[in-house]
């Protein structure tokens, strides 16, 4: 019952919208947003029928930026771990 | 799928838990208070990820299971009565009463509908009537939004037969009442969904009362293990505050129309919670000015009297103190098709999310 989907806003019409996850097909009430805020190709948070947040895409890539960052540091590191035949941490 | 895929990454999952390893030196127990982190660290397997110094513990975050009995029986008197349609959230249909459940006065011919949501129970109401149709409001800041704008629909449209049962709660009473108790914690991965409605101000007291971090955290894995790392980084540097580390989602200041919504309908009250008894201002009652569309006011029955079940430990699981395994009845006598407490049935419930990922 906790458990909220991100789905992508296909169609909005008054206060609510039709959104998509992976190949299925959802009706959401955009009541407890405020109208402005979302748009057609927006992702919404949905629980229990209503959207409940619209999803940050600035964020999300912000963050899975930092996360591929780390990656590549990591990565970087394990390299000169190897070429130099040293333990860096 | 996008925002899903990319944090199930699990060569990421597998640096933050190296990252973890290397920084943490405390033995911390962290505890989660949201259904969908209990039934994500089951299915991930994240446990098995963290170093022995760290220890991950379910609290009282599944609403089913926090639910009082007398709540369950309350509504099978509603479902007796020959013009009422109980209107339900599926979790809540198979919970066990004192002598029967939800599901079984189905079968014996009562008017029980599993919704998917609120707005639902409203069309059920517009096309009956001459019915008295009773949701079952069940459910934390995250759910209760729902009911709320519901309920000023209702009233709105003149709706005089739609009416909610609540039993909704507010989440930071009881993470404050598991502290008090004297249960160890030492950091709270905050509930994602709640906090995003909620926003980030409601666990303030935490860090500043009790000394206790809180990080908001999503429900993917790589989620999961960033927000552990954030929590044994606070916790080895001494350094307790609220953090958010689901910010794709959940705003400082959380979702403010549904915060308003909730303010308008409903107010305060002391509720008894499984596992933590009556804490005061936890649960949420429905308003005088709405209070046609509140079943408690405006439909009587007589409700039978609560008899727990014997053997069942969901009260010390639900605060973290046993796990499931603990309970005799798990797994033999307690099995999801036939649950003898509540923490078996929703499945992010900690005895079901145990039995269906761990067995
Ligand atoms: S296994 Fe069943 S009886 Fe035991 S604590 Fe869990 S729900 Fe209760």
């Amino acid at each position: 019952m906790c458990l909220s989907i991100p789905a992508r806003v296909d169609e909005i019409e008054g206060n609510s919208a039709i959104c998509t996850v992976g190949n299925s097909s959802y009706k959401a009430s955009l009541e407890l947003l405020t109208p402005e805020e979302v748009q057609v190709g927006d992702y919404v948070l949905i629980h229990t029928g209503f959207a409940i947040q619209k999803l940050d895409e600035v964020d999300a890539m912000e963050t899975l930026k930092t996360f591929n960052d780390f990656k590549t540091l990591n990565e970087q590191m394990d390299q000169e771990e190897k070429d130099n035949n040293t333990h860096l941490i | 799928m996008k925002y899903i895929d990319e944090y199930r990454d699990k060569g990421l999952v597998r640096l933050f838990a190296e990252e973890i390893k290397k920084i943490s030196t405390k033995h911390v127990k962290l505890m989660e208070v949201c259904g969908g982190h209990t039934m994500s660290i089951q299915k991930f397997g994240i446990p098995d990820l963290l170093p022995s110094t760290v220890e991950l513990i379910s609290g009282p975050g599944c609403p089913v299971c926090v639910t009082s009995r007398g709540y369950i029986d309350q509504a099978i008197a509603y479902c007796r009565l020959a013009d009422v349609i109980i209107a339900t959230y599926g979790d809540l249909i198979r919970v066990p009463g004192s002598t029967s459940s939800l599901e079984k006065e189905r079968a014996l011919g009562a008017d029980i509908r599993i919704v998917y949501s609120v707005l639902d129970a409203l069309i059920i109401a517009r096309e009956n009537r001459s019915k008295k149709v009773v949701f079952l409001g069940i459910g934390f800041e995250t759910t209760a939004p729902g009911s709320a704008a519901a309920i000023i629909k209702a009233s709105m449209a003149g709706l005089r037969n739609f009416y909610v049962y609540s039993a909704h709660k507010v989440m930071p009473p009881a993470m404050e009442a598991l502290i008090d108790e004297g249960v160890q914690i030492n950091g709270y991965l905050g509930p994602g969904h709640v906090s995003t409605i909620t926003g980030e101000k409601i666990y303030y007291d935490i860090p500043k009362k009790y000394g206790l971090g809180v990080v908001i955290s999503g429900f993917e894995p790589v989620d999961v293990m960033q927000s552990i790392l954030m929590l044994v980084q606070q916790i080895e540097s001494n350094q307790p505050k609220v953090e958010i580390q689901y910010t794709r989602v959940v705003k400082p200041e959380g979702n403010i129309k549904a915060q308003q919504m909730l303010e308008e309908v409903f107010e305060p009250r002391d509720d008894w919670w499984r596992g933590l008894g009556v804490l005061k201002d936890s649960g949420l009652k429905i308003r005088e000015n709405y209070q046609a569309h509140d079943a408690e006011k405006m439909i009587e029955v007589v409700v039978e009297k609560t008899i727990e079940p014997k053997g069942c430990i969901c009260g010390l699981i639900l605060k973290g103190i046993k796990k499931p395994k603990d309970c005799k009845l798990f797994g033999t006598v307690c099995t999801p098709s036939d649950p003898v407490g509540s923490c078996m049935v929703s499945n992010e419930g900690s005895c079901a999310a145990f039995y269906m990922y761990n067995r």
